[in-house]
């Protein structure tokens, strides 16, 4: 399917965003592995939707504004990404780190949005202060990470193969997350305060082997959110879009309708 | 000439190294037995009260969560020596300012060693070492930006004496800031910042502060002294003077050729004794993308020597000098002529199993019979000529090198 992609100047810097489809809009806010607007799961969301998916600044070889220190920066310039891109009634849905920007936009204001869905989200504190609720994924070994993240570690992209201007933009994507998600780790402790906010009707999406994030954090998180559903993918980790794209699509296609 | 002599203070009565998968950051501190750390710093500050008597200066640093350095607040063992010592200077190289919270503190910290030593710091700042990133709990991105202006905010309050001020950065921000006391040293105490590569040598210049070095060899001193150079001369319309340089090393001298080796052989745990993963010596904005990418894929992130190089690798690399006074002063010679010269030799003379007796004759035979020859060797040139003089040597690039940032000690 064909995709446009385009770079848009706002008032402070730029967004990178890929287009795909035709039909009502769906905002995708990638995670801490960059965009996956060439992923063939879009493809699938792109029979119903116009899916919409931007680089968030440092991701994908796009530039980090100067001011930018961490997540804050980043939602207020995704308010100005929100009106460049004319999003209107649209169906946002964000992923890992994604999730926690989009739970921090629609805690906002839920207005631009028809529907929430947050898949494998991050973003806030659940546990004790000494419970390790999100896993430190700059503290452990790559193949211990992807035993964490991957329901079937074989699904993990294999870094060995990858040529070095790859690696170096995997590596640039990790500073990226690193800058958005390193103190407070991974999320937002003012953030549970503000999801009442969350009107619009939303869904949250996990892998039920997720070892990074855990089935009983989401079920938490979502408990955050008035009237908010839980529902587990079987057989599939932090990034159950990747590992069972025909259930994840279905579940989305079923929450939409 | 000056040489300030330094142990980075190791607790290095450890398991063998395959029982642990880090000796930084995550290495559980039941293996730090309080007892043997109540001997270790003692022995520690015997060493340098013992490198005053001798003659030298004192240099000491700080890490935190480490077998490698079992000193994780700088100013304590230095306010120690304040006390300890009448005559040495003393370099703390250095406070790891871009991890600092408040630089006020760091200010405060400093005038009053400065006052209790009767205005002998030296005062250090780094941007610290990729694995402080996790214990600092500070993101690495933009460290050395932070740095600066934690520098700039501690010098504005060293050198303000007609009431507070407020400082209002991109980084920090702090109100009525009026520190007592002040330094001793007027207008403020000698500033130190280590530099990593011919990228961070041009603010170090701007301020005529001492920029150090550390063990960058053959391969790479001369890209970063050079760097110096070029930057001081053209924004001071002067050469810099030999005393705004500086570069560490591991020196043993001994009174044979072969027990020297044998010294410096334990000497080399300090760089063998390194290990750590690459998740730790990567933290996300440390290193530009090119370079993380290179230690993702197994690259050690460290000096680029390998844990395990030969004495004689790291001897050909001008990393150590090591053997009888004559020798030793050879080579330090044809390392400081190569380089164009520096002004402050920082000895390493101790780490890992290098026993008080050990450290002690190296002490001397260095300070009796190498330091002396090593200030002529100074007298007898002029920055400029030594500099014209490096300039007509070859490139020796001893060991392969592959551009990463120096971590050892910053």
């Amino acid at each position: 399917m064909g995709s446009t992609t385009e770079t848009i100047k706002l008032p402070v810097g730029e967004i990178t965003v890929s287009r795909k489809g035709t039909g009502p809009q769906l905002l995708l806010l990638h995670g801490g592995g960059g965009s996956i607007a060439d992923h063939p799961v879009v493809d699938k969301l792109a029979e119903k939707f116009e899916v919409i998916a931007p680089s968030h600044p440092g991701f994908n070889g796009t530039k980090i504004p100067d001011h930018f220190d961490g997540m804050p920066e980043l939602v207020h310039f995704y308010l100005d990404v929100l009106d460049a891109l004319d999003i209107d009634n649209a169906v946002l849905m964000g992923i890992s780190m994604g999730g926690w920007l989009a739970a921090e936009l629609a805690s906002i204001n839920c207005a631009r949005f028809s529907k929430v869905i947050l898949v494998d989200a991050v973003g806030v504190k659940i546990g004790g202060p000494t419970d390790r609720d999100i896993v430190d994924v700059f503290g452990i070994p790559p193949d211990e990470a992807n035993k964490l993240m991957y329901h079937d570690p074989a699904n993990a992209r294999d870094m060995s193969t990858l040529s070095d201007e790859a690696l170096a933009a995997v590596a640039g994507n990790r500073i990226a997350l690193g800058l958005y998600t390193w103190e407070p780790y991974m999320h937002n402790p003012k953030l549970p305060q503000r999801l009442h906010r969350v009107t619009a009707p939303t869904l949250f999406l996990w892998g039920e082997s997720d070892g990074l994030v855990t089935t009983d954090y989401g079920k938490a998180y979502a408990a955050l959110i008035p009237g908010a559903k839980f529902v587990a993918i079987p057989e599939a980790g932090h990034s159950p879009y990747a590992e069972q794209p025909e259930y994840f699509v279905n579940e989305v296609f079923a929450f939409t309708d | 000439m000056r040489t300030y002599w330094f142990t980075e203070d190791a607790y290095h009565d450890l398991p063998p190294q395959d029982d642990y998968e880090s000796i930084r950051v995550n290495l559980p501190n039941s293996n730090f037995d309080p007892e043997r750390g109540h001997e270790l710093y003692n022995w520690y500050l015997d060493m340098w009260c013992m490198a005053e008597s001798y003659g030298l200066d004192l240099m000491n640093n700080e890490h935190h969560q480490t077998a490698t350095c079992m000193v994780p607040a700088a100013p304590l063992m230095m306010s120690i020596l304040a006390r300890e010592t009448s005559k040495a200077r003393l370099l703390l190289l250095g406070n790891p300012i871009a991890n600092r919270r408040n630089p006020v503190r760091v200010a405060e910290e400093m005038a009053m060693i400065d006052v209790i030593s009767k205005g002998r710091l030296d005062c250090g700042f780094v941007r610290g070492v990729p694995y402080e990133a996790a214990p600092a709990n500070r993101t690495a991105h933009r460290g050395s930006q932070r740095m600066w202006e934690a520098h700039d905010m501690i010098m504005k309050a060293w050198t303000t004496h007609d009431g507070p001020f407020n400082f209002e950065g991109r980084w920090f921000q702090s109100r009525q800031i009026n520190i007592w006391p002040r330094p001793y040293q007027q207008p403020a105490p000698p500033v130190w910042v280590t530099m990593g590569g011919r990228s961070s040598t041009t603010p170090v210049a701007q301020h005529k502060h001492v920029g150090a070095v550390f063990l960058a060899g053959y391969p790479r001193i001369r890209e970063i002294f050079d760097g110096y150079r070029e930057d001081y001369l053209k924004m001071h319309g002067e050469h810099a003077p030999f005393d705004r340089l500086a570069y560490l090393g591991l020196v043993f001298v001994g009174e044979t050729e072969a027990k020297a080796r044998e010294g410096a052989e334990k000497l080399l745990w300090y760089m063998s004794a390194n290990k750590v993963p690459g998740y730790w010596s990567n933290p996300p904005g440390y290193h530009p993308p090119h370079i993380a990418a290179q230690i993702m894929k197994g690259a050690r992130g460290g000096s680029g020597v390998p844990l395990t190089a030969t004495l004689d690798d790291q001897m050909a690399r001008g990393n150590v000098f090591a053997g009888t006074p004559d020798q030793v002063y050879e080579q330090i010679k044809n390392f400081w002529e190569y380089s164009g010269g520096f002004g402050n030799m920082l000895m390493m003379g101790q780490a890992g199993f290098v026993t008080h007796e050990e450290t002690e004759t190296s002490m001397k035979l260095y300070a009796k019979e190498v330091f002396p020859r090593l200030k002529e060797l100074e007298a007898s040139t002029t920055p400029a000529e030594a500099w014209e003089k490096s300039k007509a040597m070859e490139q020796r690039d001893n060991v392969p090198l592959d551009g990463f940032a120096l971590e050892f000690v910053r």
